[in-house]
């Protein structure tokens, strides 16, 4: 089933599968985000706040409206 | 020949330790045009004599710019003809992130600029070290060397190679090729093929597979970005930091008043009696004065926002602070700043460069000034002392402690609404996003954050003093001429009463009568300009008492007893007091700090909007208050 980033909890692995066509696209692929990456979501910030998540090398933070840009399954 | 150097690299990759290391103190700083971005270069020698410039270029993950910062650096790498255009770009990769800082390193190289790849954080690594052979062999024979920032080790060999700039060409990594603006598709495309590149090449680096880091972060982060313990820890941090600047900045702020108020004094008696004297000694000498007060309270501000930064924690104060303060349109970054604006407002403007999205950090420049300084403190103090009794309700909530709390309340809240309402109505080119490295916690790097500091004091003296030092000398012209004559004096006229500026004051009284004001109050509301607490000082002239009105009881009896001649009634009622706060919590009452938001905004326009708004709100405000009490 595809899934967003946004909905994973503290702790979930994720495989990226696809990075929506925007203008934050290229970003998010730059910092780490891209087709087949696996990543772990490490802890959320308080109140919906941001997301930490673990990119292989480095710990990196995302709003939730930029998590729900990657698509990603399950892994 | 490469004596044009620029260093590249991603935030958080040991850059500026390497600029230091490279140039030592022989650096300058200033901004790229346009910008409030700084601009920092610097020379080295090298072994043959001749000398090589470097450019430190700002924090750029990618030619495909986001951020002011990126674009700078996309502008100067994709134009040849550009003035700042390097012969040689020195790279700093984080090994510990090669995945993420090559994409930088290969576009660069994808535009035909000769460039060199210098490892950072190898002490990172357990266990195991890349190999920089290994890596050039992977990537298009681009050079690689290992550096250690804080020893130095490795600084020889980037030395000896950029002395003998043996360029070969290398071979482009993506054949489709770049240009500045790239539109969305295009950007896309070149992220994920170059991505998939970096990741597949990476593949080829035997020392590379496998490498694992220190990671003591998840740990620590559990404490500081949970939800109770992490806001406590943010709280101490923030006490901690307003405790400094708030009392241990007063004993070099005592200080230097004394210095320069003793200097003055003996100026005084030194020198003929005059005109000239007295622009000396009552004009530039406080004038310097004026701006060397504020010293100690930026270097303590920016000491602790350089730990803050050095250390990591300021990327989890951002992470933890985002939601709460979205709303306002303002940054986790902003926090700072605010909260110790209830020390000064002038090291918190100079302090929002580290807010890297424009339009969120203009806002917090624009509402910092209305969270109450404490120069207010003594306007505060003596206007309670006049107007509000010493009495206690239910038998301890004590009245006057409530009204002073009311105005740090009113400033707080005032800003907020303001934020808010400015979010709406300042348009921005660049979409907020936070997409933010929360790096390892390390050590700070003394060295960076005394340099750093050292920059930003010299920048404030030199820039934002000279605004201060004309506006205080033509502030001293206008209180001083006309010299009243001993007729005057016979009737009891003060100077400041005669001069133009007290005639300013009689004059424009009338606009401030709704307000409850007589033309006392009025004549002190324009020298306050100065610093608000010269309020108290002007006040004590005009009653012909004693400044210190809490030893001295004077000035406190006569501007009780003084009647406002237009109503009949005291000058100093609840109302008319209440009103004279309340304008103050609002009013953009300091040249200092429009000096700072001069410097910091680079325009004319948002010091005089700011002024503008706060005066606008101080006048309405105060207005209503006044109709409320009376």
């Amino acid at each position: 089933m595809k899934k967003t980033l946004a909905q994973y909890l503290p702790g979930q692995y994720a495989q990226i599968v696809s990075v929506a066509e925007h203008a934050m696209g290229a970003k998010l692929i730059e910092m780490g985000f891209y087709p087949g990456k696996r990543v772990q979501v490490l802890f959320r910030a308080p109140f919906r706040g941001p997301f930490a998540i673990d990119a292989g090398g480095a710990v990196l933070s995302l709003r939730e409206d930029e998590a729900s840009l990657i698509e990603t399954i399950d892994c | 020949m490469c004596t044009k150097i620029a260093l590249v690299g991603s935030p958080n990759t040991a850059k500026t330790s390497l600029f230091n290391l490279l140039t030592g103190m022989n650096q300058q700083v200033g901004n790229f045009p346009g910008v409030t971005v700084e601009k920092h270069w610097g020379k080295f020698n090298l072994p043959d004599g001749r000398v090589a410039e470097l450019l430190d270029l700002p924090g750029a993950y990618s030619l495909n710019a986001y951020s002011e910062e990126e674009k700078i650096v996309s502008e100067i790498l994709h134009n040849k003809q550009h003035a700042d255009f390097p012969e040689l770009v020195v790279v700093t990769v984080d090994v510990t992130n090669l995945e993420r800082n090559l994409v930088i390193l290969t576009q660069i190289s994808d535009l035909e600029i000769p460039v060199i790849g210098v490892l950072t954080m190898n002490d990172m690594l357990i266990g195991k070290s890349v190999s920089p052979q290994e890596l050039t062999n992977a990537f298009n024979q681009i050079p690689f060397l290992k550096i250690n920032g804080r020893t130095g080790e490795g600084k020889q060999a980037l030395i000896d190679f950029i002395s003998a700039c043996n360029i070969q060409p290398v071979e482009k990594f993506i054949s489709f090729p770049l240009k500045e603006n790239l539109n969305i598709a295009e950007a896309r495309r070149d992220a994920e093929s170059r991505k998939t590149t970096i990741v597949n090449r990476l593949k080829e680096v035997p020392s590379f597979v496998g490498v694992t880091r220190h990671s003591f972060t998840t740990k620590v982060d559990k404490l500081l970005v949970h939800p109770i313990l992490g806001y406590a820890f943010f709280g101490i941090v923030l006490f901690l930091i307003f405790q400094f600047m708030f009392s241990i900045s007063a004993i070099p702020m005592d200080w230097i008043d004394s210095v320069f108020l003793n200097f003055s004094q003996y100026l005084q008696t030194k020198m003929p009696e005059g005109i000239f004297t007295d622009l000396i000694t009552q004009g530039i000498v406080p004038g310097v004065g004026g701006v060397l007060i504020f010293v100690p309270q930026i270097a303590i501000l920016f000491f602790f926002l350089g730990v803050l930064e050095e250390t990591g924690y300021m990327t989890r104060v951002v992470f933890i602070m985002d939601r709460l303060v979205r709303p306002f349109g303002l940054n986790g970054r902003s926090i700072v700043p605010l909260v110790s604006s209830a020390a000064c407002a002038i090291p918190a403007i100079l302090s929002t460069r580290v807010i890297g999205n424009p339009k969120e950090r203009l806002i917090t420049i624009l509402v910092s000034p209305l969270i109450s300084c404490s120069a207010r403190i003594p306007v505060f103090v003596l206007l309670i002392y006049l107007v509000i009794p010493n009495k206690y309700m239910y038998g301890f909530i004590g009245l006057q402690g409530t009204v002073l709390f009311a105005m740090y309340a009113l400033g707080v809240i005032g800003a907020l609404v303001v934020a808010m309402v400015m979010n709406k109505f300042i348009r921005s080119k660049e979409k907020s996003f936070l997409l933010l490295e929360l790096p390892e916690y390390r050590w700070p790097r003394w060295k960076n954050i005394l340099l750093h500091l050292k920059e930003k004091v010299q920048a404030f003296v030199f820039d934002a003093g000279k605004i201060i030092l004309a506006i205080s000398i033509v502030l001293w012209a206008f209180a001083a001429f006309p010299k009243i004559n001993e007729e005057q004096v016979a009737q009891g006229k003060t100077q400041i009463e005669e001069s133009y500026l007290g005639q300013a004051g009689k004059t424009i009284a009338p606009v401030f009568a709704p307000l409850g004001y007589d033309w006392k109050m009025t004549v002190s509301l324009l020298t306050s300009f100065a610093a608000r607490e010269v309020f108290v000082g002007t006040m004590a002239t005009l009653y012909s008492a004693g400044e210190n009105f809490e030893e001295d009881e004077s000035l406190l009896q006569r501007m009780r007893e003084d009647i406002n001649l237009q109503t009949g009634k005291p000058a100093y009622s609840l109302a008319s007091g209440l009103s004279l706060m309340v304008f103050y919590v609002f009013a953009m009452q300091c040249m200092a700090t429009f000096a700072a938001v001069k410097r910091e905004t680079k325009s004319w326009k948002w010091p005089l909007i700011q002024m503008g708004y706060m005066g606008f709100m101080a006048y309405t405000l105060a207005l209503l208050t006044f109709h409320i009490f009376s």
